[in-house]
């Protein structure tokens, strides 16, 4: 299969959403757009496994193509089970942003063109085997960012779209002079200086040059994955972006952080990554608590849920520190449990305040009675947001512990023990959440009357739920397909 | 090994109902959601009969010996090779024994529904939520792997959750469901970690396996018990942290506070999840590891022992107050529990020393029925009085006859007056302790003689007490379809004590002979009977005794009315300490100090370029000063440099 | 020969330039300050000469830059003037504070 294709696919639909022509000729292009790319992807998933059925190892369907010689630039891509993953979960959150972006009423081109170029960038990112390919579809990934929220957000939407752009730069810069690094320490007996994943891989940097390009690379890339103390841009950037960029940011853009710090920092410099690993653990930990703690007080929903990605997303980040097969596994799995998770409590919250134009707990209230299917799709993530079995929450976050207890030590142990306590935190919140907005009595009465979901939103928690009841219910095929050695 | 395989279909025939009606419950099948609901389960009672009827007495035995079987099995989640969730099905004394129990009781809750949640807009969401917790209660007690138990578990607690929460637009009910579902979360924190801890050391995560190891001498189980922390061995921790789990689930002091609570929910949810099966599977769940907790660390069981005897007198105590029929039961439930649970906590080496757990078990089983029945009459009894206070009741035996028969039967059941259920049960219980712990021993009687006392209470304040009663808007005992399951249960429980349950269930598989009764029963039959009779003298007919009687007891009586203000201080503990103490700094530290450290490092560079952009002031003056001052500096510099 | 010593000339052409830089300095007026360059740019010239004279007396670069600079000076003039009329025909004015538009 030609992964290009997965890379070119929105980029073509975004030409052809900008010389759309008829009302509401953007959305269904976009739609259609992604959902040819979802069925790419899944055929991505079949062809992958087939490949492995018949016993191929490392990267397959890789492809290279010259890009910039002197410095020995490559476009170079190729899939392992860990990308096939981030993929489908890239390519099934798009189709949901796309359909609960259905009533974006001014500029709606631009708004999908923005959002398509967006889904690009981490198509690219989680294909790409060069390091400075991968730099440039983590860039490009950023961009739209600012201008989505900047001029489709609510609220203080300006501040958000700055503090948000700027410390994903800041992020990336550091990603950056770490792959500069990199770079300038695989030359000498190796051959030519390359930015080649594979190669790199082989060739064991120096140690020196891990511990010190180690951390750059790691909290650069931290930094998309709300890594503590540089999470604050989660916050404001969530609750002041429209709700597909909410579904994006947290679905996609922040996986691409813990997948960097997976592809490239850990699994490039093992040796530092060891070294390291209390620091990331202690950090991730406290994220986890101190995450669950901070959602506990907030009163808008946004906020809520962009507190428990700091707080999930500490998952990760502790699965990717401690560094045992299965705590890593259990990472991956997190980043997408949540990405489906999350993108469906943004998508649940967007057509709550689309409604009812609150988005504060103590205004809301009994919208069981009021609106059934949102409500229930609220519930439901929220549900696997506290780690319920049979949705994708719980298997996510127990291969984390599972993995995180493998790790012998008895600080190893505690930092454990920590970020399991704090599923019962994360209970607290999520059902105070739910317990006064979705729940109770109606507390406003022009909230009678208010319609339920429509078609298009109903399809977009219906492919997201399924995804979360899919690995959910049966977690074995993604274990399967993620596989780490 | 005979084929067991349709084993899976029983729990999965009421998730089956739980997804149609939760899918399509709402519109389109909404008149005939109750018989799809009750339909699926009443298959799953006749195969867990079946199933029960080919294990206990065709293919089970093997050399006169129980055996436990693994009917089906599948990998779900693997780990690393070894330590897998599997999703198996394990067959066994207890784990049969419990198949029919939940099966059975939870039929009767659908059939009982029919009529009484009649006419609810959500009714098709009822039987989904009920299809999903007996899904979840047998597949918990199916169970064959410990993270298997944990799943289930976890889901049980969310269906308790959303069944307790079924009127959702009660902030009472909402509020119930919530605490219910933090308290078990906080005691299932406990059991997860107890998981971590004894299968990394047990390098499995498979019941038969981890016992095997754990008590069989093994490098696992040396592992573990040298293994320390805090001084205490990591085995006691694991088993301590799970039962921790039970405890909560259980509703064990002091985890108890949510069970009175979670009365909110619809009364047959009540006697389904609250009093029949959800909350003994902490008992279950001991009795799933006793094999551990017996031969390899008796120390935990002394644990059990004391929680379960104070869970049982306090409760008791609690329950003598109380004024709501529902909260009476609720304690009274917790008690019985208590009782179960101590009676788990009775093992000793010597002979028959592990009397209590069969005891315990059968304990479970005769519970069942009676406090079903109980909660059942209460429902019928609440839908024609619309109320739960009994002060509102009085004087109902002759209005409604059925009720008033099972009820008393139920009460003479738990009472432990002979040949109904309870005494048979009660007495191996106490019998047990007797052997075990003289201390012990006394608490039962003292709590038996409560139960006794508040249960008749209870039947004489809603039945006797005053003539004539409530007869506005009679709708007499419900329709038939309320009326049966009543009928039933009350057969339950008048003949459940028969079951030969030592020859069936014991702990190491093997019949036991049932142990005689005779002169020990007198002295508890006897506390049970003076029981019976202070209550009735207190409440048989209306006047201020039982206010006198409350004022002897001053203090006390208060304490207990208060339930020892046990509530009080969580809702301290949490209001203010968790949320002031913890999360609100929290909050306000992420939003002042670590934001304000991000967004203060925007603002020193926006200052800085806010006092270089001065420069740049647009007056030709000052350029032509920095330009000279420039050509100045450079002269300078270059005179140094040359010279 | 009596002749003139060279640093009394420095001494003319410095003050000449330090008289065109204070005027640079201080004068408000665009066309002053047009007078203060060219004080600065003569000061300049006479330093030429005078190198030229004295330093070198059979070479004739000096003068030329001399004639040069008198040649620019006379092209920039034309150009400052020019600026300065379009300057008074948007401001009104020729005082240099009044022409800030150009700043950050």
């Amino acid at each position: 299969m030609n992964l290009s294709l997965l890379v070119l696919m929105p980029l073509i639909t975004a030409i052809v959403v900008l010389f759309s022509r008829r009302e509401g000729g953007a959305r269904w292009v976009s739609l259609t757009g992604v959902t040819v790319q979802l069925l790419l992807s899944f055929g991505l998933l079949i062809l992958y496994w087939k490949e492995r059925a018949a016993g191929s190892m490392g990267m397959l369907f890789e492809y290279r193509h010259v890009w910039f010689k002197p410095l020995n630039i490559w476009y170079h891509v190729g899939v392992d089970g860990i990308s096939v993953a981030m993929i489908l979960l890239t390519a099934v959150v798009m189709v949901a942003a796309v359909l609960v972006s259905w009533r974006v009423q001014s500029w709606d081109k631009e708004f999908f063109v923005l959002l398509l170029f967006l889904s690009a960038g981490a198509y690219g990112f989680f294909l790409s085997l060069d390091l400075f390919t991968l730099f440039f579809f983590l860039e490009i990934s950023v961009i739209p960012k600012f201008l989505l929220i900047g001029i489709w957000g609510s609220g203080k939407k300006e501040y958000s779209a700055m503090k948000l752009a700027l410390m994903l730069m800041g992020g990336s810069a550091l990603v950056f002079v770490g792959l500069l690094g990199v770079y300038y320490n695989t030359g000498g007996a190796a051959g030519p200086y390359t930015f080649d994943w594979p190669v790199i891989a082989q060739v064991h940097l120096p140690v020196e040059a891990q511990r010190r390009f180690f951390p750059l690379l790691f909290v650069g890339f931290g930094i998309f994955t709300a890594l503590f103390p540089f999470h604050t841009w989660v916050p404001d950037g969530h609750s002041s972006a429209p709700t597909a960029a909410s579904m994006f940011l947290a679905g996609i853009s922040m996986k691409l952080g813990g997948y960097g710090c997976l592809r490239v920092a850990v699994s490039l410099m093992p040796i530092a990554a060891r070294e390291y690993s209390p620091v990331i653990i202690l950090l991730a930990t406290i994220a986890i608590v101190y995450g669950a703690f901070a959602t506990m007080m907030q009163k808008d929903l946004k906020y809520i849920n962009a507190y428990s990605s700091i707080s999930h997303c500490g998952f990760i980040l502790l699965g990717i520190g401690m560094l045992t097969r299965t705590a890593v596994m259990g990472a991956v799995m997190q980043m997408i449990s949540h990405g489906l998770m999350t993108a469906l409590f943004f998508a649940a919250i967007g057509m709550i305040y689309d409604r009812t134009h609150t988005r504060l707990v103590e205004r809301l209230g009994g919208l069981l009675k009021i609106m059934p299917f949102i409500s229930t799709i609220f519930v439901i993530a929220g549900l696997c947001s506290l780690g319920l079995p049979g949705l994708s929450g719980f298997v996510a976050e127990v291969t984390v512990f599972m993995g995180s207890w493998q790790r012998t030590g008895e600080a190893y142990r505690i930092a454990t023990i920590l970020a399991c306590a704090s599923i019962v935190i994360t209970a607290v919140y999520i059902l105070r959440a739910t317990g006064q907005s979705i729940m109770g009595p109606v507390k406003d009465q022009q909230y009678y009357g208010l319609a339920d979901a429509t078609w298009n939103e109903k399809l977009a928690a219906v492919i997201l739920g399924a995804g979360i009841i899919a690995i959910g219910v049966a977690p074995f095929w993604l274990s399967d397909l993620l596989n780490i050695k | 090994m005979p084929n067991y395989a349709y084993i899976i279909l029983i729990p999965l025939l009421p998730l089956a109902a739980f997804v149609v009606l939760g899918l399509f419950g709402r519109k389109y099948l909404r008149g005939i959601s109750g018989v799809i609901g009750t339909g699926a389960v009443l298959i799953s009672v006749v195969l867990s009969l079946w199933v029960a009827y080919g294990y206990f007495f065709s293919v089970g035995k093997v050399d006169g010996v129980y055996q436990p079987v693994i009917a089906w099995k599948a990998v779900w989640l693997s780990f690393s090779p070894g330590l897998s969730i599997d999703m198996s099905i394990i067959l066994d004394p207890i784990s049969v024994m419990m198949i029919v129990v939940v099966s059975f009781v939870s039929f009767m809750v659908h059939l009982f529904s029919l009529g009484y949640m009649k006419g609810e807009e959500r009714f098709g969401t009822y039987y989904a939520f009920l299809g999903l917790f007996t899904f979840s209660m047998l597949g918990l007690v199916l169970s064959g792997n410990i993270f298997e138990i944990y799943i289930f578990w976890e889901l049980v607690g969310c269906s308790s959750f959303l069944l307790i929460g079924y009127y959702f637009d009660r902030p009472t009910a909402v509020a119930a469901a919530k605490k219910a579902f933090i308290v078990t979360r906080f005691a299932d924190l406990g059991f997860l970690i107890g998981i971590l801890i004894l299968s990394l050391h047990a390098e499995t995560l498979d019941f038969r396996t981890l016992i095997q190891r754990f008590t069989e001498p093994s490098p696992q189980l040396a592992g573990i018990t040298s293994a320390s922390f805090l001084g205490i061995s990591l085995l006691s921790w694991g088993l301590t942290l799970v039962f921790i789990g039970g405890a909560g689930k259980s509703a064990l002091f002091p985890l108890h506070i949510w069970l009175p609570d979670a009365m909110e929910g619809p009364t047959p949810v009540s006697a389904l999840i609250h009093a029949a099966t959800m909350v003994v599977a902490g008992v279950y769940l001991v009795a799933r590891l006793y094999p551990v907790y017996a031969l390899s660390d008796p120390a935990v069981l002394q644990v059990i022992l004391f929680v379960g005897a104070i869970s049982a007198l306090l409760a008791a105590v609690i329950a003598c107050t109380q004024t709501d029929i529902k909260r009476v039961l609720a304690y009274s439930t917790m008690s019985q529990i208590g009782y179960m649970m101590f009676a788990l906590g009775t093992f000793h080496s010597g002979e028959e020393g592990a009397l209590g757990y069969t005891a315990g078990m059968f304990h479970l089983f005769t519970h069942a029925f009676f406090k079903a029945l109980l909660f059942l009459c209460a429902g019928v009894i609440i839908h024609k009085v619309h109320s739960n206070e009994m002060r509102d009741m009085g004087g109902l035996r002759r209005s409604m006859p059925l009720t008033h028969g099972c009820f008393l039967i139920a009460c003479l059941a738990i009472a432990g007056i002979p040949p109904f259920s309870g005494f048979f049960s009660k007495e191996e219980i106490l019998l047990a302790a007797y052997r075990a712990n003289k201390f012990v021993y006394v608490i039962g009687l003292l709590t038996s003689c409560l139960t006794a006392f508040y249960m008749f209470r209870l039947y004489f304040s809603v039945f006797w007490w005053r003539e004539g009663g409530v007869s506005a808007g009679d709708h007499g005992e419900g329709p038939a379809s309320m009326k049966i399951p009543l009928v039933v249960l009350a057969a339950g429980a008048l003949l459940a004590g028969f079951v030969p349950f030592s020859r069936l269930v014991t702990f190491d598989g093997a019949a036991m002979d049932t142990p005689g009764v005779g002169v020990f029963a007198i002295a508890p039959v006897m506390l049970a009977i003076l029981g019976i009779l202070l209550a009735g003298y207190l409440y048989r007919k209306e006047s201020d005794r039982p206010r006198k009687a409350a004022g002897v007891f001053g203090v006390l009586y208060k304490l207990a009315y208060h339930k020892f203000y046990i509530d009080e201080i969580y809702s301290f503990v949490t209001k203010k300490i968790i949320f002031n103490l913890i999360g609100r700094p929290a909050a306000w530290i992420d939003r002042n100090i670590v934001d304000g450290l991000m967004n203060s490092l925007a603002g020193v560079t926006a200052r800085i370029s806010a006092g270089i952009k001065g420069f740049q002031s647009g007056r030709v003056q000052d350029y032509v000063l920095y330009f000279f001052a420039g050509i100045a500096v450079l002269a300078v510099l270059f005179i140094y440099i040359y010279t | 020969m009596n002749q003139v010593p060279l640093s009394h000339i420095l001494f003319v052409s410095t003050a000449l330039f330090f008289i065109g830089m204070y005027g640079l300095f201080t004068r408000r007026n665009m066309i002053t300050m047009l007078m203060s360059v060219e004080l600065i740019l003569n000061s300049v010239n006479i330093n030429f000469v005078a190198f030229n004279r004295y330093l070198y007396a059979d070479k004739l670069e000096g003068v030329f830059f001399t004639l040069f600079i008198v040649a620019i000076a006379a092209a920039e003039a034309a150009v400052a003037i020019a600026i300065i009329i379009n300057l008074y025909r948007n401001l009104h004015s020729i005082d240099v504070e009044a022409a800030d538009e150009m700043k950050f």
